[in-house]
């Protein structure tokens, strides 16, 4: 990774219509950006789907990028963020080989070290779950794998809240509608 | 309640209900319902609209473009789906780079169909949604009333650009209660960036305190119709101004404060006085590649300002001193407002030994030739004076439009048409006969390569059934010259495949019933070109061209502006 480079998060705002992902990761493809991840969900505001994408990037790319996602018709508001200006949270599944959790005590030890928890035992796998930021689970994987226990493990996109109040979007939205009623 | 209509005829009242008068179109399996309920309203009681049927779909596209370019309308291209709809593509990136404001109407397989690899079925919203500023399939024939409304907001509005509509054919048929909508206000899309008084302030400044202040004018000028408002500022500060290639209209040729073209193959002053203005104000522009060379030395000690309604632009590829995101019909009369009555004699008299430089070296042999064969350059400038300013320039693209840019006059607004950001060789016939009707009242004259001539050559069918009055100049040098150029300059002379056999034009002209006529000699230019002129409808002028001459001056490709050569 080159020095200047960053994980940053971008948060998106769209209108529900088909079709806006595609648009909206295009403009990604088409700079040469990988999307680290990525994940879709409603808003708290009705109607309007939230993107919570990152991307390694300097500012420089990641502002220009951000400036052509929002410039889509039915793109709402686009913005990036440092982690620091976020509260972020990622979850991790774990699949265990059970014979290996049951002859290695210290496996149980490193899940509860980590504030993981167990969803499921069976005589062949046991699945555990850890929800938090991106390094904590990545470590967790990275003690498990010590102990050559683990079957299969995925890491999910990550959401994100802004530290401000409101979501970013509505005092926009509130400013538009008045435009149009006023 | 309402009668009820079928989608088809939905969209005949929704585009009448925008003031379209002219459509660009082919028919095909895909849109017959609509070409049915177009027949009505192309006769009789109904008629609403002029139907022109082109030769191919990209051809409908750029007569779109020419239309839009000439009128300041929005145009229409009516086409079916599958490659009917793929061969407009090149018309939709035409216009996104070119931010030409049309509407594509493609046909579509049944809903029901969709996804099943059915006949002539293509994703064309999933293919021109990166090309495309909107791209929608109505579904529904109770959504044609909105997204007609919404596609020509959106072409319009704003930064024009090109829409995509793509039409099932169970919309086109479905009955419907029509009543039209008009959309004016998308709650996610600001077309009209409020304008920011603190960065007028702070531009008005800057000019204020500027000791060689250059403007960048671009073609957001004529989009803004903002030309009078372009000249006051000029004129209250005393900037001189060079104009991109498609901003070549925004300011009329024989303005005292115009120096004349920027970019690769623009004027010499401008382009080195671009490397020692101390305020660099660029009017709706994007700095493009083609106008910048590199960004690594471009313009470091200019403070900048720049104009745009697209606030994308901004810092895109320039980085500024001062933003002012609006419509320059609004920011342009803001920023005049505050600023104080300039005086640059000094800084403007010094462009004029550059000027007089590429004179001398350049403009007087290429317009003022005395042996050889004839130029492009000559031609291009007997046409200019022979029409004294007033026609519509079309081009198509290559070394034709690089001369006939450089030497033809403007006097009036949105006189220009070219392919400036894709450089669609084949734009310039079909452009040219969009423009004919954009503006019937004006001559229009089509300057082509004998690459691009024969790339959308299919439209002189069109051309021969409408009598469009277009004056296809025809700089014919047996080569695609501009390429010819580069391997010339930058690929030790080795010409891969650029030189062209070409068919024997006179009998084209004549299969097509269009009036012909060769100039070989230099002596018979004016009398042809007399000809041309007082013919009415189509004429094709075919000039044999110098095979060897090359567009000067010119900044080679990654080299800094002020690199621009004058001789090779």
């Amino acid at each position: 990774m080159e020095d200047n480079k960053k994980l940053y998060t971008l948060l998106v705002y769209s209108e529900n219509i088909a079709g806006i992902l595609n648009q909206i990761t295009a403009v990604f493809t088409r700079r040469q950006v990988n999307i680290e991840s990525l994940n879709v969900s409603a808003s708290s505001i009705e109607g309007v789907h939230k993107y919570t994408i990152t991307a390694w990037s300097d500012e420089d790319q990641i502002a220009k990028i951000t400036k052509q996602i929002e410039k889509k018709i039915d793109v709402v508001k686009a913005n990036y963020f440092t982690d620091e200006q976020l509260f972020i949270r990622e979850s991790g599944l774990y699949k265990l080989a059970t014979d290996k959790v049951l002859e290695s005590p210290e496996i149980s030890r490193t899940i509860r070290r980590h504030d993981a928890s167990i969803m499921e035992v069976n005589p062949t796998y046991t699945v555990v779950m850890k929800f938090g930021k991106t390094e904590e689970i990545i470590n967790l994987y990275a003690a498990l794998n010590e102990f050559d226990c683990v079957l299969q493990y995925t890491r999910s996109g990550r959401i994100a809240v802004t530290r401000g109040k409101q979501e970013q979007v509505s005092e926009f939205l509130e400013e538009r509608e008045a435009k149009q009623h006023g | 309640m309402n009668e009820k209509i079928t989608g088809s005829e939905a969209l005949m009242l929704a585009l009448k209900a925008e003031g379209v008068k002219t459509i660009f179109g082919y028919p095909g399996g895909s849109i017959m319902p609509v070409y049915d309920a177009l027949y009505d309203y192309t006769r009789g009681e109904k008629k609403t609209f002029e139907h022109i049927l082109v030769r191919h779909e990209q051809g409908a596209t750029h007569a779109a473009e020419g239309y839009a370019r000439v009128s300041g309308e929005v145009g229409v291209a009516l086409v079916t789906s599958g490659p009917g709809a793929t061969n407009t593509l090149t018309g939709v990136a035409d216009a996104m780079l070119d931010s030409t404001p049309i509407v594509v109407i493609a046909g579509q397989v049944p809903t029901s169909a969709l996804g099943t690899d059915f006949f002539q079925e293509v994703d064309l919203v999933g293919v021109s949604q990166p090309i495309a500023k909107w791209s929608y399939q109505i579904r529904r024939a109770e959504d044609i009333a909105w997204a007609v409304s919404r596609a020509f907001y959106i072409a319009r509005s704003g930064r024009p650009g090109p829409v995509v509509l793509d039409f099932p054919k169970n919309a086109q048929t479905e009955k419907v209660e029509f009543k039209t909508q008009k959309v004016d206000f998308i709650r996610s899309y600001v077309a009209n960036p409020k304008l920011d008084i603190d960065a007028v302030r702070q531009a008005a400044e800057l000019i204020n305190q500027a000791k060689k202040p250059l403007a960048l004018v671009g073609q957001g000028v004529e989009l803004g119709n903002a030309q009078e408002e372009l000249k006051a500022f000029l004129e209250k500060a005393d900037i001189p101004a060079g104009r991109t290639m498609l901003g070549l209209s925004a300011l009329p040729s024989n303005h005292p404060l115009n120096v004349g073209m920027l970019g690769m193959h623009g004027n010499y002053a401008p382009n080195k006085k671009e490397q020692e203005c101390d305020v660099m104000i660029a009017i709706g522009m994007r700095f493009s590649d083609r106008v910048t060379g590199s960004l690594k030395t471009y313009a470091k000690q200019a403070k900048v300002i720049h104009l745009d309604i697209d606030k994308s632009e901004i810092d895109k590829n320039v980085k500024t001193t001062v933003a002012v995101v609006a419509d320059c019909k609004v920011s342009l009369p803001a920023i005049t407002a505050l600023i104080e009555k300039g005086n640059h004699q000094e800084w403007r008299d010094s462009f004029k030994p550059l000027q007089e430089q590429e004179h001398t070296k350049v403009i007087e042999p290429a317009i003022h030739p005395t042996k050889g064969p004839l130029l492009m350059g000559e031609v291009v400038n007997k046409v200019a004076e022979a029409t004294k300013g007033d026609a519509i320039l079309v081009t198509d693209v290559g070394q034709n439009q690089l001369f006939a840019t450089r030497y033809f006059q403007y006097h009036k607004k949105r006189s220009i048409c070219t392919s400036g950001g894709l450089g669609t060789m084949g734009y310039g016939m079909p452009a040219a006969i969009g423009a004919t009707f954009g503006a019937p009242d004006r001559t229009v004259c089509c300057f082509m390569g004998d690459g691009g001539f024969q790339m959308c050559i299919e439209e002189l069918g069109t051309i021969m059934e409408q009598q469009a009055p277009v004056k296809m100049i025809l700089l014919n040098n047996n080569y695609l010259g501009n390429v010819r150029q580069w391997q010339d300059m930058f690929w030790q002379r080795r010409k891969s495949f650029t030189r062209m056999m070409n068919p024997c034009y006179e009998m084209i002209a004549k299969a097509y019933g269009i009036p012909y006529q060769v100039v070989v000699d230099r002596k018979d230019l004016d009398t042809a070109l007399e000809k041309m002129l007082s013919t009415k409808g189509p004429f094709i002028l075919e000039c044999a061209i110098l095979e060897d001459d090359n567009v000067l001056p010119m900044t080679p490709p990654g080299m800094n502006v002020d690199d621009m050569k004058l001789e090779l």
